[in-house]
């Protein structure tokens, strides 16, 4: 062993990062969604029993136990139903902070899904606000929800939050 | 429940943010023979072994119970593990309980750990999902907008979260045990602290910790045998519970789950409890995110739905000087080896049923909670232990 590693602090523990490939089959009911978001649309299903509106479709109702057979188009219009300003660095992070995502609850959908708002100062966003889907160009939608860039204010009035408490 | 059993040994390691002095296997060794030692007994003397942590990709591990039963003398022996993302350490010490309730076993070790040193938590929680848009930003990423809502839903004041933050730590400087030592902390180092998932603060949230918890669970006869032998009196088991729910379905009440809800009747009605506020001395409930306390104060029924932050702000829930104090041991915002919190709650209701909470101790108590959640607010433990036999 040289002298200078003699001066050294002993190494007592490696970070070795791993990789893992693997191959995921979304099924039927998911394909479905999937491949509206390649054609740059909201494809959901509702449930023959509570007729309560699934989006991205599942194939079944949690609640009811049912199969969900009929398909339902969303519009690209939503209501920021709550949110969380991200102001966390980690490993993996993808999206410069601080960003917001919000639960987004598209018009006429029963369920919400975690989308990124932009084109709003981040102390603006608020419980309420109306917003539409930003889709990324054309030629690069594809089967999978990163097809939609952002969700950005529509300038509409704000919805009461006691009209959508039962999404929260 | 079949039949009367209780806790007799207990034990815990030093949280911290590192141990690099021990590896996974030293450490889950190291709380088990604390609670052997306390329980009078040895590895021999045990009859099975039921573990819990939570998932295996937070220190890439897979299925580590194998590799531990060796450390944890469970070589030849039944030997379970128990998966609730972040409950597990309460549905593990349940499952263990269950196997003396039913006449299984008469004596079992139960052992809950987590090494995040060895892992990275915000990774594991945040992994990009395929076809999904990688928004995913760890626990606080998930759950504060639930807190956002409440607040909205409450009209809570905006500073009860950071009172949480304060009482919680002070109390954790009355447990050595403790993670977080924070001497000089107060609502102005709370408020200054960095806003990392707005509306929670830096110090509104859980520390990432190491640690490990264990308990010795007994049949009636042996532990009334061995509170003769060692002189410590054991925690009885009064009631236990786990319920679980969707994360995701139409409806659901995100801020005041119904499976919480439905675990704390069932729990508090085997335990003959109609008033938990008035009829318990203390709980320990799983609250890694400050404003989870007045929420889960709602949700177990310690005050109308609504009116948890009162209790809060009131001071009810201090060590010093409440009715009914929550997380006299600094709870889990003080210590967070996730798999084993949720045990730590149970562990730490335990002790002090036994008087044997040290500084942290509630006079004279005699009933308490120890309750854990995890996942999406989806997964319940719950048991409620007492210094006398149930009837």
């Amino acid at each position: 062993m040289s002298d200078a590693l003699e001066t050294q602090d002993p190494v007592t523990m490696l970070s070795t990062p791993i990789r893992l490939d693997y191959d995921f089959t979304a099924g039927v009911a998911q394909s479905r969604s999937l491949r509206g978001y390649a054609e740059g649309r909201f494809v959901g299903q509702r449930c023959p029993v509570c007729k309560k509106v699934y989006v991205p479709s599942r194939g079944s109702c949690p609640v009811d136990a049912v199969p969900t057979k009929e398909e339902v188009v969303l519009p690209n219009t939503a209501t920021v139903t709550t949110f969380c300003v991200v102001n966390v660095p980690f490993a993996g992070q993808s999206i410069e902070i601080p960003y917001i995502t919000a639960s987004i609850l598209l018009d006429g959908a029963d369920i919400t899904f975690m989308g990124l708002i932009q084109g709003i100062p981040a102390d603006e966003v608020r419980m309420g606000l109306r917003v539409e889907a930003v889709w990324v160009p054309k030629e690069e939608l594809g089967p999978t929800l990163a097809s939609v860039k952002y969700f950005q204010p529509t300038g509409e009035p704000d919805r009461e939050i006691s009209t959508f408490r039962e999404h929260l | 429940m079949n039949q009367r059993c209780a806790v007799i040994g207990i034990g815990q390691t030093h949280h911290k943010a590192k141990r690099e002095d021990v590896s996974i296997a030293g450490m889950v060794r190291e709380a088990a023979r604390a609670a052997l030692d306390d329980a009078g007994m040895d590895y021999g003397d045990i009859d099975a072994v039921v573990i819990g942590k939570a998932p295996d990709m937070f220190e890439g591990i897979m299925m580590p119970e194998h590799y531990l039963a060796g450390a944890l003398g469970a070589v030849g022996k039944p030997m379970l593990r128990v998966h609730t993302a972040g409950s597990v350490g309460g549905s593990t010490a349940i499952v263990a309980a269950h196997l003396v309730a039913t006449g299984i076993h008469k004596r079992v070790l139960t052992v809950a750990f987590e090494k995040q040193s060895d892992s990275d938590a915000m990774w594991a929680l945040s992994v990009p999902q395929p076809f999904a848009a990688p928004l995913l930003a760890g626990a606080g990423g998930y759950f504060a907008p639930i807190i956002r809502a409440y607040i909205n839903r409450s009209g809570a004041p905006n500073d009860v979260g950071m009172k949480v933050a304060v009482k919680d730590r002070l109390h954790a400087l009355k447990n050595p045990y403790a993670h977080l030592q924070l001497p000089d902390i107060d609502l102005k180092m709370v408020e200054e602290s960095i806003m990392l998932w707005d509306p929670l603060h830096y110090l509104e949230s859980c520390p990432s910790s190491d640690g490990a918890a264990a308990m010795v669970i007994a049949a009636e006869d042996v532990a009334t045998a061995q509170e003769k032998s060692t002189g410590r009196s054991a925690a009885w088991i009064h009631g236990m519970a786990m319920r679980s729910e969707p994360t995701m379905f139409a409806g659901r009440n995100q801020i005041n789950p119904q499976a919480g809800r439905d675990c704390a009747k069932d729990v508090f009605a085997q335990a003959g409890v109609t008033n938990p506020r008035k009829e318990l001395d203390c709980a320990e409930v799983y609250v890694p995110f400050s404003w989870y306390e007045p929420m889960w104060l709602e949700n177990l029924g310690f005050c109308d739905e609504g009116d948890g932050w009162k209790l809060t702000d009131s001071g009810a829930t201090s060590l010093d000087g409440g009715d009914i104090p929550w997380n006299c041991s600094g709870g889990v915002l003080s210590s967070n080896p996730i798999g084993a919190s949720g045990m730590l709650r149970f562990l730490e209701a335990a002790l002090q049923v036994r008087g044997m909470a040290g500084e942290h101790q509630v006079a004279d108590a005699s009933k308490a909670l120890g309750h854990a959640y995890g996942g999406g607010s989806q997964f319940f433990a719950m048991w409620v232990v007492g210094s006398d036999r149930p009837a």
